[in-house]
């Protein structure tokens, strides 16, 4: 039995792992002069609590059958995913210095022919949770009893192949499948704001689900909404346990994180043009200031960090 | 000879029993594709993703990822069209073990017109890196085939004619993925083609045989792999090459074999016989054979025409 101390001990500093991989994104970024910004920030707390907190993976055997499975069906923001990656010890942190660079395992979206850890390749939006309903499928098939996790964006569930992934997951009943949606609010342009949107605009942008009922479309179709701050470590962590435990209907969750694009760099939050763009050297002096941890401090503790996690789940 | 869609069927069934991992994923077409003579003998292996091929191709795509072998149902055309981004992304670009089947290929599949007759999808299809493009001739080829896919770890794109075919191949062929297959050897002219269209061939070899005319017939079951070098060695030294299929001429077996005979030195002359740019359109199968030039009768005619032969007047209808 562990006691209240010692789970307060283990529990991962989750705080300072966003941040730290939120200055590789920007970094990374700069530094390859291509990426995007926006989406790999808004997601990173779930991201972060996922990875360090939730998933059954062994970073030492990336292949291992009985791992969770993770899809980033919003593809583009793949550097925010090799970010986590390398701090939880799926790839050397120096590696993300070849992001988008020819022959390097870092493709501008994520290859899952090219770097293990992966469990789809995605960029083409729309597509991940289908790969998500095959594989709990597969799972539901053969007695397997590791959950299935799928990133989505709220633009990208713009596109209609998601609903068809959507139906059939209610119909199978795949309690084993989570949706997450990381409800930004932003797209990469959208439209502008009008004097009907201004409530829920994100900046000078609308809200790509102006006037529609996101958790009601989702219940409608048969799902379990789970509906969350995605930036409170708190919420976070309960709305994963809850997913996992399943559902006494057997509906599949979808849990809805109300993020900020950009979030943790004060430039960027909330502001549409950062969807896609390589900072400035003034942009960039900001961030560093923002974000830059004192790494090795930050490097030892997740290392540390890893070792125990990986110790607990052999035990 | 019964019909290639109850041929595929009753096989998927077999290759279910033998295989534990063989599932099948249907978009609301089993009883015209015949996949449900699978979803009877294997339901707890059989999923009806609804009308929606997106979707089922990247259920497939995941089911693989968990080490099944997915063959999907569904009609050709919406899959190489509809599906098109998830099979390049998912399935072709993964290297996902999936099987995407498309039924009712080519241009006799009933009257349905030019939204169903699919007569882009071998260009579609053998433009994509990493997939197999494989075309049955026969009910013996499509066995064959079925059985090299589901051994083989990879995606596999095969398009499979709705009716029956005469046979044409022996009892006891082996299919090599890549392999050309010459049936005939002649002087005068090379007839080169690929599915149940060799059948069609192999009729308008015997016709010319009558009029004095020796024709090599080749048949080119797989569009991807290619063994180039064979199929250059087995028309190599004919001054006429003539391509004839149930697909347009753009991008398919004639642009194939274009492509390898052009890619070494001076090519000989190379006519392609097909839909010429135009949509198809619901009729009956000889009138599509007729009009787009595939039935035995026209090939002949066009054949002598090209080696300048006076064409009699009863055969050119």
């Amino acid at each position: 039995m562990t006691t209240d101390a010692n789970s307060s001990e283990r529990q991962p500093d989750f705080g300072s792992l966003a941040q730290q991989a939120r200055w590789q994104v920007i970094k990374t970024v700069t530094s390859s002069k291509a990426g995007h910004i926006g989406g790999p920030l808004s997601m990173m707390d779930l991201l972060v609590c996922l990875y360090f907190g939730e998933l059954n993976i062994r970073p030492e055997n990336p292949h291992w059958a009985d791992r969770d499975r993770f899809i980033l069906s919003k593809g583009h923001a793949a550097i925010g995913l090799y970010s986590v990656l390398a701090l939880r010890g799926f790839l050397p942190i120096e590696e993300l210095a070849t992001f988008d660079h020819g022959d390097s395992r870092l493709q501008g979206h994520p290859d899952q022919t090219r770097l293990p850890g992966l469990d789809a390749s995605t960029g083409s939006l729309g597509q991940g949770l289908s790969v998500g309903v095959g594989i709990a499928l597969g799972a539901q098939l053969s007695g397997k009893g590791f959950h299935t996790w799928v990133m989505l964006g709220d633009g990208e569930i713009q596109e209609g192949m998601v609903w068809e992934a959507v139906q059939v997951a209610a119909r199978y009943k795949l309690d084993n499948l989570t949706a997450i949606v990381d409800r930004n609010g932003l797209q990469q342009f959208g439209l502008p704001s009008s004097a009907e949107t201004t409530q829920t605009d994100r900046g000078d942008r609308r809200d790509p689900w102006f006037g529609v009922d996101l958790a009601a479309v989702f219940q409608a179709f048969g799902w379990r909404v789970l509906e969350i701050d995605g930036h409170d470590y708190g919420q976070i962590q309960d709305a994963y346990r809850l997913a996992r435990a399943g559902d006494f209907t057997r509906r599949p969750t979808v849990i809805i994180a109300h993020t900020v694009k950009g979030k943790g760099l004060s430039l960027a939050e909330g502001v549409h043009t950062w969807h896609s763009i390589v900072p400035s050297a003034e942009d960039f002096e900001r961030a560093r200031q923002e974000l830059e941890p004192d790494e090795i401090d930050l490097l030892d503790s997740t290392s540390t960090f890893r070792t125990e996690l990986q110790h607990d789940r052999h035990a | 000879m019964i019909a290639m869609r109850d041929v595929w069927g009753g096989k998927l069934v077999e290759l279910g029993s033998a295989d534990p991992r063989t599932v099948v994923l249907d978009a609301d077409l089993a009883n015209s594709t015949k996949a449900d003579k699978f979803a009877k003998a294997h339901p707890g292996r059989f999923f009806q993703m609804g009308i929606g091929e997106q979707n089922l191709i990247g259920v497939a795509a995941g089911l693989a990822a968990v080490g099944y072998v997915p063959w999907t149902s569904s009609f050709t055309v919406f899959f190489t069209h509809r599906a098109v981004d998830p099979i390049r992304m998912l399935v072709a670009q993964s290297h996902a073990n999936v099987k995407i089947v498309g039924s009712y290929s080519g241009l006799l599949v009933g009257a349905v017109g030019k939204t169903h007759l699919d007569i882009e999808d071998l260009a579609i299809m053998r433009a994509m890196p990493d997939i197999a493009v494989l075309v049955p001739a026969d009910e013996v080829e499509l066995l064959a085939m079925m059985d090299w896919a589901q051994a083989y770890e990879g995606p596999v794109y095969l398009r499979v004619v709705r009716d029956a075919v005469p046979d044409i191949l022996d009892p006891g062929y082996t299919f090599v993925p890549g392999a050309v297959y010459p049936l005939r050897s002649g002087t005068d002219v090379a007839l080169v083609s690929t599915g149940p269209q060799t059948g069609r061939v192999l009729a308008a070899h015997d016709q010319l045989a009558a009029h004095g005319i020796s024709a090599t017939v080749v048949h080119v079951p797989s569009l991807k792999p290619l063994d180039e070098d064979a199929l250059r060695t087995v028309l190599q030294g004919h001054g006429l090459i003539v391509t004839t299929e149930e697909h347009s001429i753009y991008g398919g077996l004639g642009g194939l074999v274009a492509e390898v005979l052009t890619a070494s030195g001076p090519a000989p002359r190379i006519e392609r016989i097909g839909v010429n740019d135009m949509w198809g359109e619901s009729a009956s199968d000889d009138f599509l054979l007729n009009k787009h030039g595939l039935s035995p009768e026209k090939i002949t005619v066009r054949v002598r025409r090209l080696l300048d032969l006076r064409v009699p007047a009863e055969l050119d209808r």
